[in-house]
């Protein structure tokens, strides 16, 4: 039964399962987004999808939140921009985001955001925590300076490899990525080297060995392509 | 890769021998304690929690191998355990000293003084909050509020409350138990 | 057992009870315990014993009567001679035919002289009268057990009525009817947010047990859940330890009638691992519970079946949020979700879920046998019923108190709190936690209510009600809020997890002397980012303190900037 509903002032018709962010994306408008990754399920953690919805006086957030019929959602107001610009700013003010000399430079999501809201200069107090470099993986690396928390690697180790070596050690400020019992990733006993972590990764913190600035590409639509092919039992072999 | 989710005997620090998984889990009377927690909950997921309570309450800490003995009979993965392990404070990966003294940093206590008792405790017995003595007979830590405000500011020795505290006297007091249990 | 036996079994205890002229109750909650209450106690019995008094006194450990900062407390409640004999367990200040005397300061060197005393003259020093404001002015609902009944005697609560409105329900009522009941007496969550409870309850009875997946474990047989939040985790608040200490099957109680309205036949009292003696206590009533066949299965001889069993928290302040918790009972780590779907719907393990604060549900047997119009009758118009406050901090009477809501800040301060003591001058009274805010003198008058506090910048919270004199530095205040926010951040959601760091770097600054007003935009720009975009309420709230102390002591703040 599908849901008929206003996004910008534009009429939308969505699925009634849709979430608002899918309805906006099956109308070409582009809300932004971090924690989200197509073939893995939606937690709600960045806050960058936060949209304004008539009649509720909280922000929702569009990658959890349902449609209904004749919601009025707005996805672009100065608030929410400024809100949006916050949020990147503490990101790469809360580790150590350098780009110059990032595996990532030019193809990482949290630089795209950064330019996207307009991010000329950070307000907030660098606090550049030491952090390590596991490089004990034959094939892979994680740089902890560059990760922002968004467990996308949790997700995508636990639910398409199912392997679930990935998870987080503490709280708060203070959490890490861990494998295993935090052990060195070469160490694992549990993973298995797909890597589909690494195409999972939105930033550098996780890469294909061997890549030098600028030279790691995530292949995100992989992972879709194989939750998809996973559900719709493409193969028939 | 081979499976070492068991660990192989290795040297423990303190010189004893190195024994095989099966027979430190025999040997060692503590296990059959988490082992009835564990069957409680029919070895399931959720019980995980009440897991880890038996074995710090049993242990005082929870060592790597204990925290390993636990994934496998759970059946969970070793990160979702290291995970809930680290995500709660009570829990604590690193062995404590023989005794325990926890300051209690609520607003209440926070307002009578606690900062100050603190600060008497790490000066008086050369420790810092977090930490363990040298001599590995006290281990101070720092909790949030144990509900008895009325009491403030108050801290626990070997879960004994002691109220109304002050940072003259407070750290005499600790000595004072510490003396009294050595004499033991 | 049946509403018969029930009977039977009360009036027999009150029977038994009544043989004795004296009964010395002697509070055995944590902070007393931690004052020696427990020596006390021994000592009464054996004063009594060698004074040859057994007959016709009887010593009792009861949990807490609330005036903490004179504990321990020992109140001796004494049948006049040649009185009608009367069920011994009525308010002893009530009943005119009976006297009550109350001892402070009591240590065990006492119990002699408290026994000699018996019957006769009060021991003056020890005495302190039970007609002080801090006793008149409260009006006891959820605390009216505590300090009363045995809390490890199941016949001591059922001599007082208990397990009447359990059995009332079963027996006479249908779930809706009970919904009903709970939604006209205008009880609301006491947790904090103050949601209308029989609303809550009436979305879970309604709630499609089949519209979500679900993966209940095995050996759990129930499709809906009723889980008791006993974290309790606000810095200041011992509300519901005393509940859980003093009166654990009114707990037990009040859960078993939530459930048999929702529909749940399975539930969890999560307890903070920093009450042990809470669990104890809520150990022993549920196996006492089980035994009279007044939980488990087939409860009271009815088809209505409900276990219960305890979970233990790890010390995190995160897992008071309601999917947090959830998620801390299913074994992981306590990071909330985001709502909708919200728990009434999609709960525990998918499944529709009940959550209420333990005060709340200390609220429903009372509701059930004196009438929801008996409980509109207290409060004001939008906040009904009563709240338990625990007072404490820069104020002469430290301790629990139940009053009713609209009673005016002034009264709870000055006549129930006594004032300030030292001769200092009131400042400022933070209520509801890290989550609340600081209300200054001029609202003093202002009435105790969820939409008057929330008006002023505050909210009810829990219960901690923390007095601060005029000595108190509040931008201290306010940073020691948010390291605590900082420390408990459960670190999924980007503003609270970084913010909290940013804000509390901002407040150290300013103390230090090293803050320029450019910072004090910042945070003010943080305060609005986090309140209005992190995930749970526990980031929400967090700028709360700094927002309302930035509000009524803006000079402090302004006195330690620098232009720039």
């Amino acid at each position: 039964m599908p849901r008929t509903l206003t996004i910008n002032g534009q009429e939308v018709s969505a699925g009634n399962e849709q979430t608002i962010l899918e309805a906006a994306r099956d109308a070409n408008i582009r809300i932004p987004t971090l924690c989200h990754l197509d073939g893995l399920t939606d937690v709600g953690a960045c806050r960058m999808c936060l949209v304004e919805v008539v009649g509720s006086n909280k922000l929702l957030p569009a990658c959890t939140t349902r449609v209904q019929e004749g919601m009025e959602v707005h996805t672009d107001t100065e608030r929410l921009r400024a809100y949006r610009r916050q949020i990147i700013e503490l990101l790469f003010a809360e580790r150590n985001h350098v780009c110059a000399v990032c595996v990532a430079n030019g193809h990482c999501e949290l630089q795209n955001l950064g330019i996207a809201v307009g991010m000329d200069h950070v307000r907030y107090d660098y606090l550049f925590p030491r952090l390590g470099v596991d490089l004990s993986h034959e094939r892979f690396g994680m740089d902890h300076n560059r990760c922002i928390l968004c467990t996308r690697c949790v997700r995508a180790c636990d639910q398409l490899e199912g392997a679930h070596t990935i998870d987080v050690l503490g709280r708060g400020a203070r959490s890490l990525i861990v494998r295993d019992m935090n052990v060195p990733w070469g160490e694992s006993t549990t993973c298995t080297s797909c890597g589909k972590c690494v195409m999972a990764c939105p930033t550098g913190a996780l890469f294909k060995q061997g890549s030098t600035v600028a030279e790691m590409v995530h292949d995100v639509e992989k992972l879709a392509f194989l939750r998809a092919a996973r559900e719709r039992k493409v193969w028939n072999v | 890769m081979t499976n070492t989710l068991t660990p192989p005997g290795r040297p423990v620090g303190d010189g004893a021998v190195a024994v095989k998984p099966d027979d430190r889990l025999a040997a060692d009377k503590r296990y059959k304690i988490i082992e009835a927690t564990m069957r409680r909950y029919g070895y399931q997921g959720h019980g995980l929690i009440e897991a880890l309570h038996s074995a710090q309450e049993a242990f005082g800490y929870l060592d790597d191998f204990t925290l390993k003995y636990i994934t496998r009979a759970l059946r969970l993965p070793p990160s979702k355990v290291f995970g809930v392990a680290t995500f709660y404070n009570h829990f604590t990966l690193k062995p404590q000293g023989v005794h325990t003294c926890v300051v209690c940093l609520g607003t209440a206590c926070y307002i009578k003084g606690a900062r100050e008792v603190l600060s008497a405790i790490e000066s008086g017995h050369g420790v810092k909050a977090g930490g363990t003595t040298a001599d590995n007979q006290l281990s101070l830590l720092t909790a949030r509020c144990f509900g008895s405000c009325a009491l403030a500011p108050v801290i626990t020795f070997d879960g004994e409350t002691i109220g109304k505290v002050a940072p003259q006297t407070v750290a005499g007091q600790i000595a004072q138990r510490l003396a009294t249990s050595a004499l033991r | 057992m049946n509403l018969e036996e029930l009977n039977a079994t009360a009036t027999n205890e009150r029977l038994a009870q009544a043989k004795k002229n004296h009964h010395l109750h002697v509070c055995v909650g944590t902070a007393c315990q931690a004052l020696n209450s427990e020596q006390i106690a021994k000592a009464l019995q054996t004063a009594l014993r060698q004074q040859g008094r057994n007959g016709e006194a009887e010593v009792k450990c009861v949990g807490c009567p609330g005036l903490c900062s004179l504990g321990p407390l020992v109140e001796v409640a004494s049948r006049v001679n040649g009185g009608p004999t009367q069920p011994a367990n009525e308010s002893p200040a009530d009943a005119n035919h009976r006297t009550a005397v109350l001892y402070q300061f009591v240590k065990p060197e006492d119990a002699e002289e408290i026994i000699a005393h018996l019957g006769g003259e009060p021991v003056k020093r020890l005495e302190t009268p039970l007609d002080q404001p801090f006793f008149t002015r409260q009006t006891k609902v959820v605390l009216e057990n505590c300090g009363k009944v045995d809390p490890e005697r199941i016949e001591d609560y059922i001599a007082v009525g208990g397990y009447q409105a359990l059995l009332k329900v079963l027996t006479e009522m249908t779930p809706q009817q009970v919904i009903d009941e709970i939604t006209r007496s205008g009880l609301r969550g006491r947790g904090g947010a103050g949601f209308p409870t029989g609303l809550k309850w009436g979305t879970v009875a309604k709630a499609d047990p089949n519209r979500y997946p679900t993966n209940v474990p095995e050996g759990i047989q129930s499709r809906k859940f009723v889980i008791c939040n006993g974290d309790e985790g606000d810095p200041g608040a011992f509300m519901d330890r005393s509940v859980m200490e003093g009166d654990p099957h009114r707990i037990l109680e009040g859960m078993a009638i939530a459930a048999y309205a929702v529909g749940a036949n399975h539930g969890f009292i999560y307890v903070r691992a920093e009450y042990p003696l809470a669990v104890k206590r809520l150990r022993t009533a549920i196996r006492q519970a089980q035994r009279a066949g007044l939980l488990g299965n087939a409860i009271g001889g009815t088809a209505f079946s409900f276990n219960v069993e305890i979970r233990l928290g790890a010390g995190a302040f995160v897992c008071g949020e309601e999917t947090a918790l959830m998620a801390s009972i299913e074994g992981g780590r306590g990071t909330p979700r985001p709502r909708p779907p919200f728990p009434a719907e999609s709960g525990l393990w998918g499944c529709p879920t009940l959550i209420n604060n333990v005060e709340t549900l200390a609220n429903v047997p009372p509701i059930i046998l004196k009438g929801a119009e008996w409980f509109a009758g207290i409060g004001t118009e939008k906040s009904k019923g009563t709240k338990v406050f625990a007072l404490t901090g820069q104020v002469k009477n430290t301790g629990l108190i139940e009053v009713p809501m609209g009673i005016s800040l002034r009264e709870i301060v000055f006549d129930i709190g006594g004032g300030i003591p030292d001769g200092k001058e009131f400042k400022a009274v933070q209520t509801g936690g890290p989550s609340g805010g600081c209300i200054p003198a001029q609202f003093l008058d202002m009435p105790v209510d969820y939409e008057s506090l929330a008006k002023v910048g505050s909210i009810m919270g829990s219960g901690g009600m923390i007095v601060m004199d005029d000595s108190t530095d509040m931008i201290e205040v306010a940073r020691f809020f948010m390291e605590f926010c900082m420390d408990e951040s459960c670190g999924k959601c980007i503003p609270c997890r970084a913010g909290t760091v940013q804000m509390h770097r901002i407040l150290t600054k300013i103390q230090e002397g090293k803050a320029t007003t450019r910072d004090l935009q910042i945070l003010e720009g943080l305060c609005d980012l986090v309140k209005h975009t992190s995930l749970c309420g526990l980031g929400q709230s967090a700028p709360n303190p700094v927002i309302s102390t930035l509000r009524y002591f803006r000079d402090e703040y302004l006195s330690k900037v620098k232009p720039g």
